[in-house]
């Protein structure tokens, strides 16, 4: 067994141990630590696969952005979760029975699954050699030509995201003191000083 | 031993399932419901993953960064309906939302 099968058998079987510790944690909080430990382990099976950069980035957004995010959301709201796990065992067989079955039918398809004698190999978009062009390299090279269009849409995407959640998440509350910029760049010395005659020996008013 | 593209899509139909099991258990509970959803998109993209870089086509990375994005932009746009919903409710029980309909 070579060092390549040896890690791709660590990588994958703690990649689906946190995953079904994922959904079975008691403690979200717990929950959120497995799914960084899945992405961490997905990372490493798309090094495995030789794609160094969608492994990056999985780690840079789940890890860097994702998880931190549910972490807060998680600790902010005080939930009470023993409460909303309740009725889970009323779905723990007919969850269990639909996975099965998705499980046997995705295996059934997938399961002995190989490239036929006569698949393309390269298709429309074919990977240079690793030796010549590096991953990053040859999916810039493709992303800012083939996909130029698709990208800037993702930009969009991410963009709109970051307005709705801005927008969603914004409340006014009343009663609240807060420094209103345009008041103070109002503000004229006219409206703001007044000279005055002070009388000797009488100090201002 | 080689590792074949098999291989790597029986892990991502384990992770799939895995992730509708999730939404199957966790009915109750929004946050574990979106978690769930993260380990259905990360499925899918190793099975992209996996058929790019065993095809020699590098069009498959492309689109599973794509999905990067876009599951990026769901978690945040799910996470603040859930604070808003938790700020006019108190709870995060999915049963409630139905009180939503007109």
């Amino acid at each position: 067994m070579t060092v390549a099968a040896l890690c791709f058998y660590l990588f994958a079987t703690v990649a689906v141990v946190a995953g079904a510790m994922v959904v079975t944690a008691r403690n979200p909080v717990h929950a959120v630590l497995f799914l960084i430990l899945a992405f961490f382990n997905a990372a490493g099976l798309f090094v495995l696969l030789g794609a160094e950069f969608l492994a990056m980035a999985l780690v840079v957004v789940y890890v860097g952005a994702v998880a931190v995010l549910f972490l807060f959301v998680v600790m902010m709201l005080d939930v009470n979760f023993q409460e909303l796990r309740a009725g889970a065992a009323r779905y723990l067989v007919v969850g269990g029975l639909v996975g099965a079955a998705l499980l046997a039918e995705l295996f059934v398809v997938v399961g002995g699954m190989t490239l036929g004698e006569g698949a393309v190999i390269g298709g429309a978009l074919p990977t240079p050699p690793h030796e010549v062009v590096e991953n990053t390299r040859a999916l810039g090279q493709i992303m800012y030509t083939n996909y130029f269009i698709l990208f800037q849409i993702a930009g969009l995407v991410l963009l709109v995201a970051m307005i709705g959640a801005i927008v969603l998440t914004l409340r006014s509350r009343p009663g609240v003191r807060k420094q209103k910029i345009a008041d103070q760049l109002a503000r004229t010395p006219e409206s703001a000083v007044e000279v005055v005659k002070v009388p000797l020996g009488g100090g201002a008013q | 031993m080689i590792i074949g593209l098999g291989h790597y899509l029986g892990v991502a139909a384990i992770l799939f399932t895995l992730g509708i099991f999730g939404i199957f258990l966790n009915r109750r509970n929004v946050i574990v419901i979106l978690m769930s959803i993260e380990l259905l998109l990360l499925a899918v993209n190793i099975n992209l993953v996996a058929f790019s870089s065993f095809n020699g086509d590098l069009a498959g990375q492309a689109f599973a960064m794509f999905i990067l994005t876009v599951a990026a932009a769901e978690a945040a746009i799910g996470l603040a309906v859930l604070v808003v919903y938790f700020r006019n409710r108190g709870s995060i029980a999915v049963e409630d939302v139905s009180m939503m309909k007109g």
